[in-house]
């Protein structure tokens, strides 16, 4: 990094170092603005993570196998099912959404990049510095051990000594600004970057469904970000919120929680919606059915998950009016969700389905998510709920949404998206297997649970005595579990052979599914700078109707191949925002500012020096830069290397014909 | 091969070229939209504190009660210290929309002054209220006290700061007519701040609270 | 949600001529001193003793027109887009309804 410290003389403005130049490399992911890359950025991350949250997965399902579980003891496994939870919420399945979100949103409003390309990159570095935050705890402290919604005053210091609830509170702080940011981002890229003739109501489902996704985040983040904070000012500097002792009343952390945690549920989900609202249509050949009742029904249920989160009290004594209304509000919120299940299974009616691997894993939604909707409705039920709360009936509905619904959806995402970001297909047969492995071994695991809960298992608890007829279907679901497992092997390995093939196959084509939303417009790989120019909307699926017309008997008939209404990538005057050091650095600081706030205040001193020289560092550099990379070629096409800054500003000018209206 | 021809616009949305807006698609600039939205979101957060100080403030165990320790008098003092802030902040907007540099430097400082004159009340207030017996852990009340009126004052630090930025900014002649958006931005957060405290010295300070 | 103009030409134009007819700075001063007068006689009724039911819904219209004072002339949301007030209202209703159920579901009503 030795050029980071030359200063750059023009204006004379204090601070500003040379912009990176490099377009190649470790530095260039270290640097790069482009939402492409940092959303393959996420994408990895978030695989890394879920290879963590899958091992302590296993963990579990080991020590659960058998009656007695001797492989964790007490202690280890509450840290173990905690730091699972919590890992695959907010460090799996968030970032997976945000990688789809931050690669497609822009494509998809045929935009060249997010509103804030280097806030962009901020929420990214940030998030991966709470994931490494948090998952410190497993190597410096002790890992928080108080389950993922942390209830006050079990979290508090006199029954969760140690450190680690504190960096379960830094932690999600830390994630949480991460999310905030990126949620402003896209909101502000949304409102403001559609191609033009795309009205709110030309965008695709999936962008919508984004879009709410960002608003439930902008509201709902600083709700457990008051949370955190009261917990952490309890937990470190002596404050009485949680603490009953002096008159504090635990039910308030319950609220604070479930307030952000039922948006939050929706905040995982829809993502998914949004995927498979995309898949569904395009593999049953049939335009979606009742667009505008999806995306109200998408916006319904954000606005309705607002009034359901005592629906997570039921049985902490919140009172007999307040158990019957948010009762009944939770009964209300499954009248949208069913209209999205409906509209599916109408989209597929009549079609001519293909079952590629996407459609595979989207069908898997629709079926799994149903099941724990359909559970979830039982236990909107407060007197069914008294029975099931805290048991492997919870367990097994969460799953269900979770597993089922949000993340299969994702692995729908990486298979239909894949030749628009790499360039390439996964395999087909491969993924097949991918598919029928995990289903089977998911209902395998999760399946029985329903049943091991009814039966009074409860959950959070390290081991079962035999004799209560728990024995079978636990060791039926730890085999499952395994087989999952196995599953996600099996998509590793896609992944690998899927390159390795890639190197020596033909291209894949622009068009590889017949597919119908804008980001199909720019060539596979996306280039650098996405569109050589404006897409025209004029209507919704507009890829696909440029592509397809009707004859004179109403008949669908094609009009144009891909390759006619494709863009070529082939623009080079697109002038790019320059990559920058800044979003890195400041994120780098806020780990440092945690561990100063649970171990002695002197680490804030370089966390508070990071930050704050990256926010006038920041502030102080042009957000452009004259001499920045242009767009040219996709960033598949990695070893180019850079000619020296002034040569570089020389070609730039010549291929430049129209300057970029920056300063 | 077809022409080239540039999109509509650039992502460069924090330069000063689509800051007025010119070419989004609302019409509106980014920079102004984002601050709004982020204004939006610190409603829950500060919404989630009062909230919380609400439930609290008659669980003051052995401690002072609220209504026994708030000074009035005082802090309506303060309160009008930082109301009369948000009219030099918007002054300050206005002289450099009009060009007049001298003029918005001043009003920038005057904003600064006053918003760190009212922090000083609140250090002030704050001690005195340790001194009387009112510690950040005497009682949920006090530690819900503590905290909101906290973070409403880490805000208005940070709005100071943001307050120095600019006149540094002015002073290196870099902040002209053409960047007064970055002013009203500045503005719009500290006026947000502003009505925060409207609320609270409202809520929490005048209506009657409970006393032991 | 779905607020975003649909019309980006006329809506650039609007915002573009309500950005220069910003209020003058006497028309600021006036605002300033109608809110000093309104928070002196907010303060002033805590040297009046009037019963709760009548302080209280009294202090908290007080409050409000203040509130929204500011946020219409300071805050410029009375010539700004209409998009800006969305927003902003969106956060405080949704934080107003969940808070006061929130609230309500700890009987602070009942005892305040
Ligand atoms: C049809 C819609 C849904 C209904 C009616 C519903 C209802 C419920 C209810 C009543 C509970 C509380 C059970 C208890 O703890 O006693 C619950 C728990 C839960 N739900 Fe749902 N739910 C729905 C959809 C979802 C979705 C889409 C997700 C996530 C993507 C989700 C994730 C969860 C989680 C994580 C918990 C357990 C939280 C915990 O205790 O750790 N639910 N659900
Ligand atoms: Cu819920």
């Amino acid at each position: 990094m030795s050029d980071v410290t030359e200063l750059e003389t023009p204006g004379g403005s204090i601070g500003v170092y040379t912009r990176p130049k490099a377009n190649t490399g470790w530095r260039d992911w270290i640097t790069t603005v482009d939402h492409k890359k940092i959303g393959i950025l996420y994408g990895a991350t978030a695989m890394f993570f879920f290879a963590i949250g899958g091992l302590e997965a296993l963990l579990i399902r080991l020590q659960l196998a058998t009656p007695d579980g001797t492989v964790l003891g007490a202690d280890t496994y509450n840290r173990v099912f905690t730091m699972h939870g919590v890992t695959m919420v907010f460090l799996v399945i968030m970032p997976l959404a945000a990688a789809f979100a931050n690669y497609l949103l822009p494509l998809q409003i045929g935009a060249r990049d997010v509103a804030f390309p280097r806030m962009n990159a901020l929420s990214f570095w940030i998030f991966l510095a709470g994931g490494l935050f948090l998952n410190m705890a497993w190597i410096v402290g002790d890992a928080p051990d108080g389950g993922w919604f942390a209830y006050a005053p079990n979290t508090g210091m006199i029954f969760s000594p140690g450190k680690g609830m504190d960096y379960y509170a830094i932690g999600l702080q830390i994630t949480g600004i991460a999310s905030l940011i990126s949620a402003m981002n896209l909101i502000v890229t949304v409102l403001n970057m559609r191609a033009p003739g795309m009205t709110l109501f030309k965008m695709p489902v999936f962008t919508w469904m984004i879009l709410v996704v960002q608003f439930l985040l902008l509201f709902a983040v600083p709700v457990i970000t008051v949370a955190l904070f009261l917990l952490l000012f309890d937990r470190n500097f002596g404050a009485n919120f949680f603490n009953p002792e002096m008159g504090a009343d635990p039910l308030l952390w319950q609220h604070l929680f479930w307030i952000f945690g039922h948006p939050e549920v929706y905040i995982l989900i829809l993502p998914s919606f949004g995927i498979i609202s995309e898949v569904i249509p395009t593999f049953s050949r049939k335009p979606l059915f009742g667009y505008p009742f999806m995306v109200f029904s998408g916006i319904a249920i954000g606005f309705m998950g607002w009034g359901v989160w005592a629906h997570h009290m039921f049985v902490s004594g919140i009172g007999p009016i307040s158990v019957a209304a948010f009762s009944v509000s939770t009964m209300f919120i499954a009248v949208p969700t069913g209209v999205k299940i409906l509209n599916w299974l109408a989209t597929m009616w009549g079609g001519r389905i293909r079952f590629n691997t996407p459609m595979l894993f989207a069908s898997g939604v629709v079926s799994m998510f149903t099941i724990g909707g359909l559970s979830g409705v039982t236990h909107s039920l407060a007197p069914a709920d008294t029975q099931q709360t805290d048991t492997y009936y919870i367990v097994a509905h969460f799953h269900y949404v979770i597993f089922g619904g949000a993340l299969l959806g994702i692995f729908a995402g990486f298979y239909f998206w894949w030749p628009k970001v790499f360039g390439h297909l996964l395999d087909e047969k491969w993924g097949k297997w991918n598919f029928w492995l995990m289903i089977v071994g998911f209902n395998m695991t999760f399946g029985p649970m329903h049943i091991l809960g009814l039966q009074g298992m409860s959950r959070r608890i390290d081991s079962y005595s035999p004799g209560f007829g728990f024995e079978f279907w636990n060791m039926f679901a730890s085999i499952g579990a395994f087989i999952i497992a196995v599953g996600v092997v099996v998509f590793m390995v896609n992944v690998v052979i899927s390159a390795r093939r890639a190197r020596t196959a033909p291209p894949v084509g622009l068009d590889p599914w017949d597919a119908r939303s804008p980001e199909w417009f720019s060539p596979n790989p996306t280039p650098a700078h996405n569109f050589d120019e404006d897409i025209q909307i004029n209507s919704l699926d507009e890829f696909w109707h440029r592509k397809y017309g009707e004859d004179e008997d109403g008949r669908v008939v094609r009009v144009a191949t891909a390759e006619e209404v494709c863009q070529d990538g082939s623009a080079t005057d697109t002038h790019l925002p320059s990559p920058s050091y800044w979003p890195v650095v400041l994120a780098a600081g806020l780990p440092f500012v945690g561990f100063g706030l649970m171990y002695t205040l002197w680490f804030c001193v370089p966390g508070g020096a990071l930050v704050l020289m990256a926010i006038y560092g920041w502030i102080f550099e042009p957000v452009d830069d004259p001499d920045g990379p242009h767009g040219h070629g996709g960033h598949g096409d990695e070893p180019t290397e850079d000619p020296p800054s002034e040569e570089r500003a020389d070609d730039a000018s010549a291929e430049t014909t129209e300057e970029a209206p920056v300063g | 091969m077809r022409p080239p021809r540039p999109l509509r616009r650039p992502p460069l949305a924090d330069t000063a070229a689509v800051s007025h807006g010119h070419g989004t698609g609302t019409g509106l600039s980014d920079n102004k939209l984002l601050m709004w939205v982020f204004l939006g979101s610190e409603c829950l957060l500060f919404g989630g504190l009062i909230s919380t100080y609400l439930i609290y403030r008659s669980r003051f165990g052995d401690g002072p009660a609220p209504g026994d320790i708030f000074d009035i008098p005082f802090t309506s003092v303060s309160s009008f210290v930082l109301l009369m802030s948000s009219l030099t902040m918007v002054l300050a907007l206005s002289a450099l929309q009009r060009g007049d540099i001298r003029n918005n430097r001043i009003w920038l400082l005057t904003t600064a002054l006053l918003g760190s004159l009212f922090i000083g009340g609140q250090v002030y207030e704050f001690t005195t209220f340790v001194r009387e017996g009112l510690g950040y852990s005497t009682s949920p009340f006090s530690s819900a006290f503590f905290t909101l009126t906290g973070f409403h004052g880490v805000h208005v630090s940070l709005g100071i700061l943001m307050l120095m930025s600019l006149l540094i900014s002015s002073l290196r002649g870099t902040l002209t007519t053409e960047r007064s958006e970055t002013v009203e931005i500045v503005g719009l957060y500290w006026h947000f701040v502003d009505v925060v405290w409207i609320f609270i010295f409202t809520v929490i300070y005048l209506v009657p609270s409970p006393t032991s | 949600m779905s607020t975003a103009t649909e019309s980006p030409v006329e809506s650039h134009e609007a915002a573009h001529e309500e950005g220069h007819d910003h209020p003058s700075d006497r028309r600021y001063i006036q605002v300033a001193v109608i809110l000093a007068i309104v928070t002196a006689l907010e303060v002033g009724t805590y040297f009046v003793h009037m019963p709760g039911e009548v302080l209280i819904p009294m202090l908290m219209a007080m409050m409000i027109y203040k509130f929204f004072y500011v946020a219409a002339w300071f805050m410029h949301l009375r010539f700004d887009s209409p998009l800006f007030t969305k927003f902003f209202v969106s956060g405080l209703v949704l934080a107003t309804i969940v808070y006061g159920i929130t609230l309500t579901v700890f009987e602070f009503w009942h005892k305040g």
